[in-house]
C-alpha cells in the first residue's frame, strides 16, 4: 500500500464514525468564514447544494456552470427517485440496511465508512428537500409515498413523478437562488472551467472561459470544489447530456489529483436501443419500469416474429429464470449483462438485433391500463415519441447504455483529493458506489455531499489556511492563462479535415466495443494501441471553425473531446490492470462457469488511484486497501 | 407619500395590477352595456315607455344619479382605454424582431384585435355621446313631448330620427360588431384576470362571454335595423 | 426507415447586436427516425466539412427535461408536436419536400446570443426574487411531520413540471412570461412550506418579471398550447389571485422584491 493515500477515516465502529468525525472536525468562527472564498464548479445536485449550504454558513462562494442556467445541470434528468432510510413503510428498512445494500450492491469495492455516512444523512436529505417544497409523491392521507427500486427488497425510494432529478435539482437551485439573491453566492453561467491552478501544491483557483464572449479569466479562492459529474460521454453514446464532460476532473488529474477506479462504469439496463448512426444520445427509461414490466427475449435465435406472435413457452424471461428472488429487479450490472448475453446468443430483437423486450402485458391485465398509465404514462409517451411505437400494445424494446460512472477523483473522508484544497463531490468523486451504483443512490450521494458532508468537512482544510492569501496576481495564474490561450489557439489553427464530432464518435465506438459491458485483455490492449493513434490524428487533422472570441460550440466540444481522448487511455489501463470482474467492470477472463462475475478479493480489494506522471502511457498506481469490518466480503448473489 | 398611496401606485405600476384595473373597469362597462341595452329596447314598447325611462334617468336622485353614473362610466372608459393603450404599447415593445413565420394555435381573432376593436368603440362612443347625449351638431334638443302633463325630452323621436340617417345607422352597426368581438374575448378574459379561471370554470366563462357578446350585438343592432331597414315604427 | 429532403430557412445572427437573416439550407437524406436536433447535427457536420460555421443552438440533455433547446420551428416553439420539446421531436413528423423555418425564441427579454441561442437569464433573475422557500440546510423538520394531501401535492407537481425552457414567452403574442412565473410562484404558494413567504414571493417575482421587460398576459393561452409540459393557465389565474391578496396584505414598503 502506498503511503501517499491517507483516507482519514475516523476510528471506531462504522456506525459512530460520522458522529465522531463531526465532533472532532474543526470549526471556523462566523466572522472569519466571511473571509474565505470557495469556488464551486458545477451546479448540479452536488454543486448547487454545496454552494447554497456553504453560503448559508457565511463563506463567500463563486459558482460556475457551462449551461445557460444552473437549473439545467444534468442531475435534472434523473427519473426514478432518491433513497432515504426513513422506514416510513414499516418494511424493516434502516440506516444499516441501506448501508448494507449499498456496499453489497457496489460489489464490495466501496469505502464502508463513506457509505455508512451516506446512509445516515439520507434521512436528512428527504427532510431538507420536502422543506424546500419538492413535490414528492404522497398518499391520500398526506404522508410521503415510496416505491421499491432495483437492488433492494424494501421500499425506500422517494419520487416525484418520473422526474425526481428535476425536482431535487430545482430544490437545490432554489436554495442557490436564495443565496445568490442574498449576495453570498456569485453565479457564473455559460462559463466553463478549463484549468485548475495550483499554488505551492494547493488548489487555489481556476481558469474559465466565458462561453459567450470567449474571455479567458482567472479566479482565485481559498479552496476549490469540483462538482462536475461523470465521464460517461467518453463512450459518445450514453444517457448523459451532450455537454457532460471530463474536463474539470481530467485537468485536475493532470495537475496531480489521483483518478480512482475509472474502469467502474455503469451500464443502465433499460434504455431505448440505438436506431442509426446519426444517433446523438441514448434515452433512459426509468428502471422503475422493471417493477411492473417483465424482461424477456425469444428462446429461438433469429426469431423475428412480432412479439405478440411469440407464444408464452417460446419466451425466455431470463431475469426471472436466473435470479428468482430478485427477478426483474436484479441490479443494473447483472441485468445489463444478461441482456447482452441474450443478444450475443443471437436472440436480440429489433433493428440490428441489439434489444430485448420489456413487457407490460401482464401488469396491464392485472392492474388495468389506467393504473399503468398513472404510474408510467410519461415514460410510455416518451417511448412513443422516440420510437413511434405504442408500448401499451406491444412490449418496449430496451438495451443497456452507459449511464453513470462510479470512478472519479480520489477523495479522503473529508471529500478532499490528494491535492490539498481540491474537494470533489457527487459523481465526480469515486467514493460511495464501489464498482456498481444502486438505483436512486446518485441523487442521494450528490445531495449528501453538498448539503451535509462538505459544510462540515471543509473547515478541516480551511482552518489551516490564511484567507485570501492567494490572489490572481500570483504568477501561477498568469502561466495557466497563457497555457489556456495557447491551447485555444492551437485548436483553431489545426484547420484539418475532420470534425470534432467524428473523432468523438470514433473514440466512443472504440471504447464501447473494447471497454464496455464486457472487457478482455486482448480488446483492451488493442484499444490502448488505437487511442493514442486517434489522439494524434485529432491534433493533426481536426477542424474547428470560427474564432475564440465569441460563442463557439465547436471550440467547446474540441476542448472536451481532447480531454476524453486522453482520459480514455487511463480508463482502459485501469480496466486492464484490474484482473477481476466486479460490478460494472466485467472481464471475460474472470467469470464463473455460469457466466457470473468472479471477484478477486485477495488481490483486488483496493481502490486504484492513478497518478499522472507526464506520460499518458505510464500512469503511476497507488492502492488504498479496502477494509470490510461491518459487511463481510461475500460473493454477491441475487439468485 | 403614505404607505397606502405608495402601495396603490405600485399596484398601478405593475403588469398584473394594470390588468386587474382593466378587468374591473371592464366589469363596470359590461354591466353598463346590459343596463343600456335593456333601457334602449324600451323603444319597442312605444314612445311613452322610453321617454318615461329617459325622464327617470334624468331626474333620479334629484338629477344626481345620472351624473354619478356618468362619472363612473366615463372614468371607467378613460381608465380602461389609457391602461389598455399602455399595456398594448408594452406588449408590442416586448418583441422587437417579429417571427419570419407566424403561427397561431389557439388565440382567437377577436383576442388579437382588442386594441383595434377597442379604439374603434372608443371613437364610436365619443360620436355616440355627441349624437344622443350632448346632442351637438343636430337639433335633437328641440325635440320635446308631454309625459303625464310634463314637458320632457322626446327620446323616441330622437332615436328614430338618428337612425333614419344611413351613415349613423351604419357606423352604429359596425361599432356593435366590433363591440361584440371585443366582448367575446373580454368578458371571459375578465374572469381569468380577476383570478376566477380554473379548468372547470374557464370553458363556462368563455361560453358566457360569447353569449353575452352576441346578446349585446343582436339587441343593440335590432334598433337601427328596425328603424332603417324596416321603417319602424310604421 | 426512409430519408427526407428538406428545405431549411435558418436564422443566422453572429452576435446580439449584429443584424440577422434567414439562410437557405438544403438538408438532404435525413433519416426519419432522427430527432430534430440530430437533423441539425447532420446539417452542421456538413457545414463544417464545407468550411462554413455551424448553426449555434442550445441543447443538452436531449430527453426533454433540461429545457435548453429553444427553437421556433415553423412559427411554433419546439415545433408541431404537442407537449414535446425540440430534442424529442422526430423527423417522422415531417414530409420530404417540406420547407422548415427555424428561428430563435423571439422576445426583447431573451436577447439573441448567436443564431438560435438566446439569453434566458431573465428567468433566473425572476426566481432569485422570491422563487424559493427560505429554509437553511439542516433546519428542516421530519418530512412526514407536515402532511400534505395528495391533491395538493399533485397540483404542486403539475406546476413543478415546468422545465424553464421559455416556450411560453416565445409563443405568447405579447412575449409575456406569466405562465412561467405563475407556475414557479404557484407551486410554492400552494404548498404549506411556501405559505409564510407567499406575499413577499408573489410581489417580488412579479416585480422582477416586470423589470425584465416581458409583455402582459392577455389571456390568449398560446403559452399553454405551446408548453411542452402542458402547464395549465390555471396557474396564471392563481397568480392573479395571489397578487391581489399580496398587494392588499403587503405590510412594509419594500424597495423591490425579495432580492438583488
Amino acid at each position: 500500500m502506498s503511503s501517499v493515500l491517507d483516507s482519514k477515516i475516523p476510528s471506531g465502529p462504522v456506525a459512530d464514525k460520522w458522529s465522531k468525525h463531526k465532533r472532532d472536525s474543526k470549526l471556523i468562527n462566523p466572522k472569519n468564514k466571511r473571509k474565505y472564498t470557495v469556488i464551486v464548479v458545477g451546479s448540479g445536485l452536488a454543486g448547487s447544494s454545496a454552494a447554497a449550504s456553504l453560503s448559508e454558513l457565511g463563506y463567500k462562494v463563486k459558482c460556475f456552470c457551462f449551461q445557460d442556467s444552473p437549473r439545467r445541470a444534468h442531475s435534472i434528468a434523473a427519473q426514478g427517485g432518491i433513497n432515504g432510510a426513513k422506514n416510513y413503510q414499516n418494511d424493516g428498512d434502516s440506516v444499516h440496511r441501506l448501508f448494507y445494500d449499498t456496499v453489497k450492491g457496489g460489489d464490495f469495492r466501496a469505502r464502508e465508512a463513506n457509505v455508512h455516512r451516506l446512509a445516515e444523512v439520507s434521512v436528512n436529505i428527504i427532510d431538507q428537500c420536502v422543506a424546500q417544497g419538492v413535490p414528492f409523491a404522497r398518499e391520500y392521507g398526506g404522508a410521503l409515498a415510496n416505491r421499491s427500486f432495483g437492488g433492494a427488497q424494501v421500499s425506500r425510494t422517494f419520487y416525484a413523478r418520473g422526474q425526481t432529478g428535476q425536482q431535487l435539482l430545482l430544490g437545490a437551485y432554489s436554495a442557490l437562488n436564495k443565496e445568490i439573491s442574498g449576495g453570498g453566492v456569485q453565479m457564473y453561467s455559460r462559463c466553463e472551467m478549463v484549468e485548475l491552478v495550483i499554488v505551492n501544491g494547493h488548489a487555489k483557483g481556476i481558469i474559465t472561459r466565458d462561453l459567450v464572449t470567449g474571455k479567458i479569466e482567472a479566479h482565485a479562492a481559498d479552496c476549490v470544489l469540483l462538482c462536475t459529474g461523470g465521464y460517461g460521454n467518453v463512450f459518445y453514446l450514453s444517457t448523459n447530456a451532450m455537454g457532460c464532460n471530463v474536463t474539470s476532473t481530467w485537468r485536475a488529474h493532470k495537475k496531480g489529483a489521483f483518478f480512482a477506479n475509472p474502469c467502474y462504469t455503469q451500464i443502465h439496463p433499460t434504455c431505448i436501443p440505438v436506431s442509426g448512426d446519426y444517433q446523438s444520445k441514448l434515452t433512459l427509461m426509468s428502471e422503475s419500469l422493471r417493477n411492473d414490466g417483465r424482461v424477456w427475449a425469444p428462446k429461438k435465435q433469429g426469431d423475428n416474429r412480432p412479439p405478440s406472435q411469440i407464444p408464452e413457452d417460446e419466451r425466455d424471461y431470463y431475469l426471472e429464470r436466473k435470479y428468482p428472488s430478485f427477478g426483474n429487479l436484479a441490479p443494473r450490472d447483472i441485468s445489463s449483462r444478461a441482456a447482452k448475453e441474450a443478444c450475443d446468443e443471437g436472440r436480440g430483437v429489433g433493428p440490428g438485433g441489439r434489444g430485448v423486450y420489456l413487457d407490460f402485458e401482464e401488469s396491464i391485465k392485472q392492474f388495468g391500463q389506467k393504473t399503468i398509465a398513472e404510474r408510467y404514462g410519461n415514460l410510455f409517451d416518451m417511448y412513443e415519441r422516440i420510437t413511434g411505437e405504442n408500448a401499451y400494445q406491444q412490449p418496449m424494446r430496451i438495451y443497456p447504455a452507459v449511464h453513470y460512472t462510479m470512478g472519479g477523483l480520489w477523495v479522503d473522508y473529508n471529500l478532499m483529493s490528494n491535492l490539498p484544497g481540491l474537494h470533489v463531490l457527487g459523481e465526480a468523486n469515486f467514493s460511495d458506489h464501489g464498482s456498481n451504483r444502486l438505483g436512486a443512490s446518485a441523487l442521494m450521494q450528490g445531495l449528501a455531499d453538498g448539503y451535509f458532508v462538505i459544510p462540515t468537512t471543509i473547515a478541516n482544510y480551511l482552518v489551516g489556511e490564511k484567507p485570501g492569501s492567494v490572489t490572481t496576481a500570483n504568477p501561477e495564474f498568469a502561466k495557466a492563462l497563457e497555457d489556456v490561450s495557447a491551447r485555444t489557439k492551437r485548436f483553431l489553427n489545426i484547420k484539418g479535415k475532420r470534425t470534432v464530432e467524428s473523432f468523438h464518435r470514433e473514440l466512443g465506438l472504440l471504447v464501447w466495443d473494447k471497454c464496455g459491458m464486457a472487457r478482455s485483455r486482448e480488446g483492451l490492449t488493442e484499444a490502448l494501441k488505437k487511442i493514442p493513434e486517434l489522439r494524434e490524428e485529432f491534433w493533426n487533422n481536426v477542424t474547428v471553425p470560427g474564432s475564440g472570441e465569441a460563442l463557439n460550440q465547436e471550440l467547446e466540444k474540441a476542448g472536451r473531446v481532447a480531454d476524453f481522448l486522453e482520459f480514455a487511455e487511463l480508463l482502459c489501463q485501469d480496466a486492464l490492470d484490474r484482473e477481476e470482474s466486479c460490478g460494472g467492470h466485467f472481464r471475460v477472463e474472470h467469470q464463473f462457469e455460469d457466466g457470473e462475475a468472479r471477484r478477486n478479493d485477495e488481490k483486488f480489494a483496493y481502490v486504484a488511484a492513478w497518478e499522472y506522471t507526464g506520460d499518458l502511457a505510464r500512469p503511476n498506481l497507488h492502492k488504498e486497501e479496502l477494509k470490510f469490518e461491518e459487511v463481510h466480503l461475500a460473493v454477491r448473489s441475487y439468485k | 407619500m403614505t404607505a397606502v398611496t405608495a402601495s396603490l401606485f405600485r399596484f398601478y405600476d405593475s403588469s398584473i395590477g394594470k390588468k386587474i384595473l382593466i378587468a374591473l373597469t371592464g366589469t363596470i362597462l359590461v354591466g353598463f352595456l346590459l343596463g343600456h341595452l335593456v333601457g334602449n329596447l324600451l323603444i319597442f314598447a312605444g314612445r311613452d315607455a322610453i321617454n318615461e325611462y329617459g325622464h327617470f334617468l334624468q331626474t333620479a336622485g334629484h338629477g344626481m344619479l345620472v351624473w354619478i353614473a356618468r362619472v363612473v362610466i366615463f372614468g371607467s372608459i378613460i381608465l380602461h382605454a389609457v391602461l389598455t393603450i399602455q399595456v398594448t404599447r408594452r406588449n408590442r415593445a416586448s418583441r422587437e424582431q417579429k417571427y419570419g413565420k407566424e403561427h397561431t394555435q389557439v388565440a382567437s381573432k377577436s383576442s388579437r384585435m382588442m386594441i383595434v376593436s377597442g379604439l374603434t368603440i372608443l371613437a364610436f362612443f365619443i360620436y355616440h355621446i355627441l349624437h344622443f347625449t350632448a346632442r351637438k351638431f343636430n337639433d335633437y334638443d328641440t325635440y320635446k313631448t308631454l309625459l303625464d302633463g310634463h314637458e320632457v325630452h322626446d327620446v323616441y323621436r330622437m332615436v328614430i330620427a338618428g337612425f333614419s340617417w344611413f351613415p349613423a345607422a351604419a357606423f352604429y352597426i359596425i361599432a356593435m360588431v366590433l363591440l361584440c368581438s371585443h366582448l367575446s374575448h373580454g368578458v371571459a378574459s375578465m374572469f381569468q384576470t380577476l383570478g376566477l379561471g380554473t379548468d372547470k370554470t374557464r370553458p363556462l366563462f368563455e361560453k358566457l362571454g360569447k353569449a353575452y357578446a352576441l346578446f349585446i350585438l343582436v339587441g343593440n343592432c335590432s334598433i337601427p335595423i328596425a328603424i332603417y331597414c324596416f321603417n319602424y315604427p310604421r | 426507415m426512409s430519408l427526407l429532403n428538406l428545405h431549411l430557412k435558418v436564422w443566422r445572427q453572429t452576435s446580439a447586436n449584429a443584424a440577422g437573416r434567414f439562410q437557405d439550407i438544403e438538408a438532404k437524406e435525413i433519416p426519419d427516425h432522427a430527432s430534430f436536433l440530430e437533423m441539425m447535427d447532420i446539417v452542421n457536420q456538413r457545414l463544417i466539412e464545407k468550411g462554413e460555421e455551424p448553426i449555434a443552438f442550445d441543447h443538452d440533455c436531449r430527453e426533454g427535461i433540461c429545457g435548453s433547446c429553444s427553437m421556433v420551428i415553423n412559427g411554433r416553439p419546439h415545433g408541431p408536436e404537442k407537449s414535446t420539446t425540440t430534442c424529442q421531436l422526430h423527423m417522422r413528423k415531417f414530409r420530404t419536400g417540406d420547407t422548415i423555418f427555424v428561428e430563435p425564441f423571439r422576445a426583447k427579454s431573451f436577447p439573441v446570443v448567436r443564431d438560435l441561442v438566446v439569453d434566458r437569464g431573465a428567468f433566473d433573475r425572476i426566481q432569485r426574487a422570491g422563487g424559493f422557500v427560505t429554509v437553511r440546510t439542516g433546519s428542516a423538520i421530519d418530512a412526514n411531520a407536515l402532511p400534505i394531501g395528495k391533491e395538493t401535492a399533485d397540483a404542486a407537481m403539475d406546476a413543478a413540471e415546468c422545465i424553464g425552457c421559455g416556450a411560453c414567452v416565445a409563443a405568447c403574442k405579447n412575449a409575456s412570461a406569466m405562465l412561467f412565473v405563475s407556475a414557479k410562484a404557484g407551486q410554492l404558494n400552494l404548498l404549506p412550506q411556501g405559505k409564510p413567504e407567499k406575499t413577499r414571493r408573489t410581489l417580488g417575482m412579479v416585480r422582477a418579471m416586470d423589470a425584465e421587460g416581458f409583455g402582459n398576459c392577455t389571456n390568449q393561452y398560446e403559452c399553454e398550447a405551446a408548453c411542452p409540459k402542458e402547464i395549465s393557465v390555471d396557474w396564471i389565474s392563481k397568480l392573479n389571485r395571489d397578487f391581489i391578496w399580496s398587494a392588499v396584505t403587503e405590510k412594509e414598503v419594500s424597495t423591490g422584491g425579495g432580492g438583488e
